[in-house]
């Protein structure tokens, strides 16, 4: 909302500098954005004299100037009527930008003399509306003034306003507040009904009163809109940045901005027939008066003549009926309508207009006949004529809110007193009408507040008005002890992001949106969900994988010449569209080499037991059961199918790893193996309750352990995992530890068979062992082995 | 007697001469060994007159002792030297580079959402979690903000699409504010309640200041008398935290939500000049959250009483506050995985935030 200082002071009387009112308007909750004086921007313009006036020796209309702007002499080649030896203007510099050409001055060639500058007209530099000279100033101005020294401008605020302030979308409501907050005095408003003695020929019907309960029109006959709309009104509607177009238009406009009250005027002599506001039929065409065209639905309000739709109601006018230089008989319409309706045409049809931004929040329901009048008086002082009476259809079905507010109950909510005067004189000062009633203050809303619902509106007007900054600041008391900040869940997320760091991957956020082309092979069964309305099309799919975006990022980095990624996120995956189907994964990708080039020779690629740790190292950090942890071979299809992983506890997988399948990065265009993991962090089970924090006790056994290696010949598709289990099992009480330290597959094997050499640790507790005890333990691990192990034989040493 | 004082003088002169132990070893052998000289005047001992034999055997010893004693001396000279040879010869050079260790980074986001944590747990908050996806009720309807309010024009609201519905359907949103956490809150605990909820936050939007997801952190205060007042201290002791800055201009402006009211917007003090941007005392604001005191139509809605409980909720953007204390330029940056980045505005991972070990080491030098 955009409004000049002579604007406002047309509504309120005060003495406050422009500073002040910018700063009020802050604190009152109309927050100021800008204010410009029109003339700080521009540069290149200066007072100066006119020392040399000749002939122009091509021309017999045109002048070569002399002109001193303090520095120097410039040759200007000027075509004014009025120009004089001694004359004082102001001068355009080259390059100087010229609003109403919409250009830089240059250096020129008049007719073959050159020109370097030029000698400003009023209507040129904005000062004004006169062309017919340039512009002349006392003779006793100082050369080399620049404009804002020379004119005083009229400053141009820029506020920012809230959708519950509606009333502030005029000039008026922002004076009210500025009044109501002390700095000034609103003006009364003058406006009274004009008399009249003939009735408007055109009638109005209105179908639908729920969409417009009340429509206000009046005819009137014999107006000149070829006048010039006054120089004041144009003045403040180029300020704000509105185009004046013809008296009549800009008279609208006006009034749209000074009372926030839109109008609209037909061309009487356009319409045929009544004015008729109904609903559109489904399909009806409507040509808006930007030309475009409209199929409207059964849900919009038109404003009708015998000839179909002439104005979107509320929101647009039509381009046929509208005024133009000819017009002679104008009808004009105040009125109201329902903001819900509006709201949903706009929107539906994307129509923007300061008419529907008023409708939609809230236009004052007492005001169509103000309105009326108002607009009927400029009209008839700017371009004559003779008003009907008014035609008033439908009634305002508006009830003022009342409601009270206790300064007691304020008290408690804002922390400090204020007496019940004050915020009697507030609320007075607002345009509430007020009623003290015991412990309470009723108050009637003005019909300006759309806003006002109960004691919460009021007690927030007095704030505003008292200033926040009026209001001291407590510390949250501590009167207890918190609880914990972080749930166990939440707490171990934190640490499974610092494990994962800490493991040298670089921790990342990206977007919950993916591409569904890329998304579509990380879907795992479930149906895409997918965004009605994508930023772009390749953010249209709430990812159901972190890896997908990991991979772009991947991808990306490679091609910035940075080949050696790993990265890590914390974040969610969706399997639904419905709230909750979700899930929090900590996904990791790693690819390229270890390090880079190094003389220790140190460095390789990465592969998947790299990720294989990652993920145990994760689950450990969550305090997760990974001991109890088993690998089965079925990850996702995007992995590779014979170097990936699932981590699970019984049917609950905690966990996938793996290189990803290379027909995956061939859609990423990665040329690189790449290894990745998910932990599903939200699967890995928390631990009991009842065991509370502390740790198992530590049994230390005061005998050596003692190591032994044994290896077995098995089928090539046995799982070294299997082995483990059964090697660990054969005795849980004294073997304590089993370790691979030799996988074999080639010469001297059968086909088909590996060799797995297994480091067995057995622990003394009672007694350290003989060899016949050890034998013994040896011969239980041979046994179990072979019984989980159908193939398994022992190799001999 | 003679020949022995020879083979003394002898004999120390050999150990002198040994340039190594094994040399020293020769000595030892050739001089005490079964056959050595020393041991041969030895066996002639017994060939002597009682007399002759008691004044040569105490001289032997004698002689024998002084050179065990020289030879042991010696072998300490030999080994300490053979070992400083081999030091030296062990010789590397110790300027060579190091064996790369891959450290990785803490995103910014999570910095300052342990960091955030940290302060408002000081003060009794706990931290509440919610679904991204969210429906009408929880994002818009339960927050005083109905079907038709502009507010909800305000906010460009990503929808989730129904594949069983031919028309659009806006039964499920991703959610365009953290605040819905608060409905989620108070619908499953009753007051006193104090909770922050951080997370991912959406809106159809997309250049240097705002981007398509972003993170934002919820407080919602709600008991028996929490004023505006502990609004203000609250949010003025936190601002004063984060920043790590004993004193810190702020201000409040009233504005408008739809499920505040009191509304208003807080600014900080900071000093602009071209190139840098200064929290603290200057001539400038900067709006850093919005906030007010929980409207009587959101306590309705999850079934308290506003006329017996009243509070406060705010909300400020993580990002936003990442950007701000560690001087990060381009919000888009955040989530564009460049490891030059990451490495650059990423935390080490022990530079964990608290209020008693200090909130931030800026991430320790990077390696």
């Amino acid at each position: 909302m955009k409004f000049t200082l002579s604007w406002l002071k047309e509504h309120l009387d005060t003495q406050a500098t422009v500073d002040e009112i910018a700063e009020t308007l802050t604190k009152i909750g109309l927050e100021v954005e800008e204010v410009v004086n029109p003339f700080d921007n521009m540069e290149g313009f200066v007072t100066a004299r006119i020392e040399e006036v000749e002939e122009h020796p091509d021309s017999d209309h045109l002048h070569v100037l002399k002109v001193n702007d303090g520095n120097e002499i410039l040759q200007i080649v000027c075509g004014a009527p009025n120009v004089k030896k001694g004359m004082m203007g102001v001068l355009a510099h080259v390059g100087a930008y010229i609003p109403l050409f919409n250009e830089k001055i240059k250096v020129g060639k008049v007719r073959g003399v050159e020109s370097f500058g030029m000698m400003c007209a009023e209507d040129e530099i904005g000062v004004g509306s006169d062309h017919n000279g340039i512009i002349e100033l006392p003779e006793t101005a100082p050369i080399g003034l620049t404009l804002a020294e020379v004119y005083k401008a009229d400053p141009v605020f820029d506020i920012a306003i809230t959708p519950n302030r509606a009333e502030c979308l005029g000039v008026r409501g922002v004076a009210r507040d500025l009044a109501a907050a002390g700095l000034g005095k609103l003006k009364p408003l003058n406006i009274t009904s004009k008399n009249s003695n003939f009735k408007s020929p055109i009638k109005v019907n209105i179908e639908d009163f729920d969409a417009c309960p009340v429509y206000v029109g009046r005819y009137i006959k014999g107006v000149n809109n070829k006048a010039e709309t006054p120089k004041w009104m144009k003045d403040r509607l180029t300020a704000i940045g509105l185009r004046s177009i013809s008296p009549l238009v800009d008279i609208t406009n006006y009034i749209n901005y000074d009372l926030a009250r839109p109008l609209h005027v037909f061309d009487a002599d356009k319409l045929k027939g009544n004015i008729c506001v109904r609903m559109a039929k489904e399909n009806e065409g409507f040509i808006a008066l930007d030309e475009k065209v409209y199929n409207l639905d059964d849900k919009s309000l038109g404003i009708c003549d015998d000839e179909g739709i002439q104005c979107l109601g509320g929101i647009m006018g039509g381009n046929s009926k509208g005024c133009s230089e000819d017009t002679v008989n104008v009808f004009l319409e105040s009125a109201l309508f329902n903001p819900i309706c509006i709201a949903r045409t706009g929107r539906k049809f994307q129509i923007d207009s300061d008419s529907r931004y008023r409708y939609e929040r809230w236009v004052d329901p007492k005001s169509n006949v103000l309105g009326s009048e108002y607009a009927t008086k400029l009209i008839l002082d700017i371009c004559g004529g003779e008003a009907s009476e008014l035609e008033i259809v439908g009634e305002e079905n508006y009830q003022p809110v009342t409601t009270f507010i206790r300064p007691s109950r304020l008290k408690d909510f804002i922390g400090i007193e204020v007496g019940t005067a004050k915020v009697v004189e507030i609320l007075q000062g607002l345009g509430f009408e007020t009623k003290e009633d015991g412990d309470k203050i009723w108050a009637t809303s003005p019909t300006w507040r759309g806003d006002i619902e109960g004691e919460h509106d009021l007690i927030e007007e007095v704030v505003r008005m008292i200033g926040l900054d009026n209001i001291p600041a407590e510390s949250m008391p501590r009167s207890y002890f918190p609880a914990q900040t972080l749930s166990p869940v939440q707490r171990r997320n934190v640490t499974v992001k610092h494990e994962l760091a800490s493991r040298g991957l670089l921790e990342t956020v990206t977007w919950s949106f993916t591409d569904s082309k890329m998304a579509k092979d990380f879907r795992k069964g479930n149906e895409a969900v997918l965004l009605c309305n994508p930023i772009t099309a390749e953010l249209d799919e709430m990812r159901p994988s972190v890896v997908i975006n990991l991979l772009l990022g991947v991808k990306n980095n490679i091609a910035r010449g940075y080949s050696n990624v790993s990265l890590f996120e914390v974040g969610p995956e969706f399997y639904g569209r419905k709230p909750g189907e979700q899930r929090l994964v900590a996904g990791g990708v790693r690819c390229g080499m270890t390090g880079k080039k190094h003389w220790s020779g140190n460095e390789r690629a990465f592969d998947v037991f790299d990720v294989k740790a990652d993920v145990l190292a994760a689950i450990a950090a969550a305090n997760g059961p990974f001991d109890s942890a088993r690998i089965s071979t079925d990850a996702p299809t995007y992995y590779h199918p014979g170097r990936s992983g699932a981590l699970r506890l019984g049917a609950n997988i905690i966990a996938y790893f793996g290189e990803i399948h290379p027909l995956i990065l061939k859609k990423f265009a990665i040329k690189q193996r790449v290894v990745a993991f998910e932990v599903l962090l939200d699967n890995i089970p928390l631990p009991r309750v009842a065991q509370g924090k502390a740790k198992k006790k530590l049994e230390l056994s005061q005998f050596q352990p003692v190591d032994k290696d044994m290896a077995f010949i098995v089928d090539s598709s046995v799982k070294a995992d299997d082995l483990i289990a059964a090697a660990k099992n054969a005795d849980r009480r004294y073997i304590t530890d089993v370790r691979i330290f030799d996988v074999y597959e080639g010469e001297n094997l059968p086909s088909g068979k590996k060799s797995i050499a297994l480091a067995l640790t057995f622990q003394p507790i009672e007694t350290t062992f003989s060899d016949q005890d050890i034998e013994t333990l040896m011969n239980k691990v041979e046994v179990e082995v072979k019984k989980k192990i159908a193939s398994a034989q022992l190799r001999d040493a | 007697m003679e020949d022995i004082e020879n083979l003394k003088l002898n004999a120390l002169k050999q150990i002198a001469e040994a340039v190594d132990v094994k040399a020293l070893d020769e000595v030892r052998v050739s001089v005490l060994g079964k056959k050595g000289s020393l041991t041969e005047h030895m066996k002639c001992l017994g060939q002597l007159s009682i007399e002759e034999k008691k004044q040569i055997g105490q001289k032997l010893n004698l002689v024998k002792t002084e050179i065990e004693q020289a030879m042991e001396a010696r072998r300490e000279e030999l080994s300490v030297k053979e070992l400083n040879d081999k030091l030296l010869r062990e010789t590397i050079d110790v300027t060579l580079p190091i064996r790369d260790e891959n450290i990785g980074r803490i995103h910014p986001v999570s910095k300052i959402y342990e960091e955030v944590v940290a302060i408002f747990g000081e003060m009794g908050f706990e931290v509440a979690d919610g679904p991204d996806i969210e429906d009408q009720f929880h994002n818009f309807n339960a927050l005083n903000t109905p079907a038709n309010h502009p507010a909800r024009q305000m906010q460009d609201t990503f929808y989730i699409s129904n594949p069983d519905s031919e028309n659009f359907d806006d039964s499920y949103v991703v959610r365009t504010q953290t605040s819905a956490v608060q409905i989620r809150t108070m619908e499953k605990k009753q007051p006193p309640i104090r909770i922050i909820a951080p997370g991912r936050t959406y809106r159809s939007d997309y250049d240097a200041t705002h981007t398509p997801m972003f993170h934002q952190v919820e407080g919602l205060v709600i008991d028996k008398k929490t004023s505006f007042a502990n609004l203000k201290g609250c949010l003025y002791d936190f601002v004063k935290a984060f920043f790590e800055l004993d004193d810190i201009p702020v201000r409040y402006r009233p504005s408008y939500f739809p499920f505040t009211e009191p509304s208003a917007e807080m600014d900080i003090g900071c000093k602009k000049s071209k190139t840098e941007l200064k929290i603290g005392a200057g001539d400038d604001w900067l709006e850093i959250l919005g906030c007010g005191m929980v409207h009587p139509n959101v306590l309705k809605a999850c079934g308290i009483n506003p006329e017996e409980y009243q509070g406060f909720a705010f909300g400020l953007g993580l990002d936003r506050l990442a950007m701000l204390k560690y001087g990060i330029p381009d919000l888009r940056t955040f989530f564009e995985s460049d490891v030059r980045w990451l490495k650059h505005y990423g935390f080490m991972p022990l530079d964990e935030a608290s209020m008693t070990g200090g909130l931030s080491n800026n991430g320790g030098s990077a390696r």
